[in-house]
């Protein structure tokens, strides 16, 4: 199939649906197994590191879900452009599926960062970059949220919702410069809570894992969350009504 | 294993509350997301279904009163 | 061109029409410079160092203020539909409205802030730094908050959610505008971070008026 014509099929949320039955189980799988397989390594055989001791494990969870927690905001930018420029229906539907998962996730890697700084650095919170800028991503999750849930009509509500995805998606980059630039600044002992550049192997593959795992984790979960999305939406057609029926959804 | 024995796990030299903490709310925020999923598609696919019945009864009693 | 003077005089029309309503944004501004007085108990050293912040912080929430009214006087009468849609180039009246907002609330705190710095003792030296940052500065911020205010015009309750949306994207300018101050007092160079508002202005002015019709637009489907 060419690209044309997968263009030209994405633009059928139907088809769309009915090819993408066994992923949520596929990536679902994928995520149990990765994770259970990169937790397990990191909290328990990964070696202790020198400085901060076990704490470090906690980077096993922070980073990739701060990782993906900006990852997901961008998706939603470009679902949200794909929604205004070609009016793809299927963007509008990705779009409101990626916002529950996405901020979840930063507010764990707001709620992991801290509980790792306490014990390491002797601070809840710290006004640094990095935690700062997940912060601030918070606020643009909060509110595409809260826009969507202002707007009473559907359709309406998801290109306002565009709109707001790809400003703030745009903004992330600027926001994070100047947030870095600035606070390194002000705090010239900074913590920076991610990986430090020499990182032994047995330390960081865990991590790689439990990267690869949480993206797993959030392919299930919006592939999930949009096939429910196709369903509501297009429950008045004959299709929809043949699939809830028979049960095989 | 990084550690001797299952109590030094559990204390993980002294962060075990921190470490803990985390892992558990990691733990509750995700599957608190998938729990959330399927009661949405439960209710989703209960009311859809009621919806369906209802329109095929309607529709026998139509034709029925037609014929 | 014409389209652009044209819609504004029609602003300035209205906006003279009801100065009081101009005001609003300037009095907050010093009210609040007030609030913040009367809590550290006034003291020079106490008001000082928090000075550019003070400042910059209630500029960021005095243009959410006017931002508000940005469209909604157009919205409510029928008007908008004729701004947004029927005029070619369509960004053309954006730009003239947004114009009009920063002149009345931007502009005007930039040349109210020598009295704001005095009065928060700010040290005259780094003066001339706010004065700059903020000129710089705040047609960003007129620009980014017309966006917000395109996509809540018509919803009730709009002025929280305005606030809501548009302050995060008002991050960068604050941390560089109120950062260029502080360095300014701390004796370093703070070129670098006027260079910056300058971009992000720029930038925000090319990208900013589609933005804001493409919001229109959304809004004025759902009337």
């Amino acid at each position: 199939m060419g690209i044309k014509e997968l263009w030209h099929r994405l633009g059928s949320p139907r088809w769309f649906f009915e090819m993408s039955r066994r992923w949520p189980w596929i990536f679902g799988g994928l995520a149990l197994l990765l994770l259970l397989s990169g937790t397990l390594w990191g909290l328990a055989f990964a070696p202790a590191d020198y400085q901060q001791g076990n704490s470090f494990r906690i980077m096993y969870i922070h980073v990739p879900t701060s990782l993906v927690a900006q990852s997901a905001y961008i998706v939603m930018g470009v679902a949200g452009f794909m929604l205004l420029v070609w009016r793809m229906k299927l963007a509008d539907m990705v779009l409101s599926a990626i916002v529950p998962f996405g901020m979840s996730m930063t507010a764990l890697s707001l709620f992991t960062g801290a509980v790792w700084g306490r014990p390491t650095w002797g601070a809840w919170w710290v006004w640094d970059a990095r935690t700062t800028s997940m912060l601030v991503l918070l606020f643009l999750y909060f509110g595409v949220y809260a826009l969507r849930q202002a707007i009473p009509r559907q359709a309406t509500a998801g290109r306002a919702c565009a709109v707001l995805a790809l400003v703030g998606t745009i903004n992330i980059p600027i926001i994070k410069y100047s947030v870095d630039w600035w606070l390194t600044l002000h705090q010239p002992a900074s913590f920076t809570l991610t990986e430090a550049p020499s990182m032994p192997m047995v330390m960081w593959m865990p991590l790689l894992v439990n990267v690869l795992g949480v993206y797993c984790l959030f392919g299930a979960n919006l592939l999930g969350r949009l096939r429910l999305e196709i369903l509501k939406r297009e429950r008045s057609t004959q299709w929809v009504r043949d699939v809830v029926l028979s049960g095989r959804t | 294993m990084s550690f001797d024995s299952f109590a030094e796990f559990l204390a993980m030299g002294g962060h075990g509350l921190y470490v803990w903490l985390a892992y558990a709310a990691t733990i509750v925020v995700v599957l608190a997301n998938v729990l959330s999923l399927r009661l949405a598609r439960k209710r989703f696919l209960r009311e859809a279904l009621a919806v369906v019945r209802r329109k095929e009864t309607a529709q026998a009693a139509a034709t029925e009163a037609n014929s | 061109m014409k389209l652009f003077y044209g819609q504004l005089r029609r602003e300035f029309i209205v906006m003279f029409e009801s100065l009081e309503e101009v005001a609003n944004p300037l009095v907050f501004l010093f009210l609040g410079i007030t609030l913040f007085a009367l809590a550290t108990g006034g003291g020079v050293d106490a008001l000082r160092d928090y000075a550019p912040a003070i400042i910059w912080v209630l500029v960021l929430l005095a243009n959410l203020l006017s931002l508000e009214g940005l469209f909604r006087r157009d919205y409510e009468d029928g008007t908008l539909e004729q701004v947004v849609l029927l005029a070619q180039p369509g960004f053309l009246p954006i730009l003239a409205k947004i114009t009009a907002h920063w002149l009345f609330s931007g502009l005007a705190m930039t040349i109210l802030a020598p009295v704001a710095a005095l009065i928060l003792f700010l040290p005259g030296s780094a003066l001339p730094v706010l004065v700059t940052t903020l000129l710089v500065g705040t047609p960003a911020l007129s620009l980014i908050g017309s966006v917000g205010a395109a996509l809540t015009v018509g919803l009730r309750r709009g002025g929280v959610l305005l606030a809501l949306l548009v302050l995060p994207l008002y991050v960068p300018v604050l941390i560089f505008g109120a950062g260029a101050v502080l360095q300014q007092m701390g004796g370093m160079d703070t070129a670098g971070q006027i260079y910056w508002l300058l971009v992000i202005s720029m930038v925000s002015l090319t990208v900013t008026p589609f933005a804001v019709q493409a919001a229109l637009k959304v809004a004025l489907e759902q009337s």
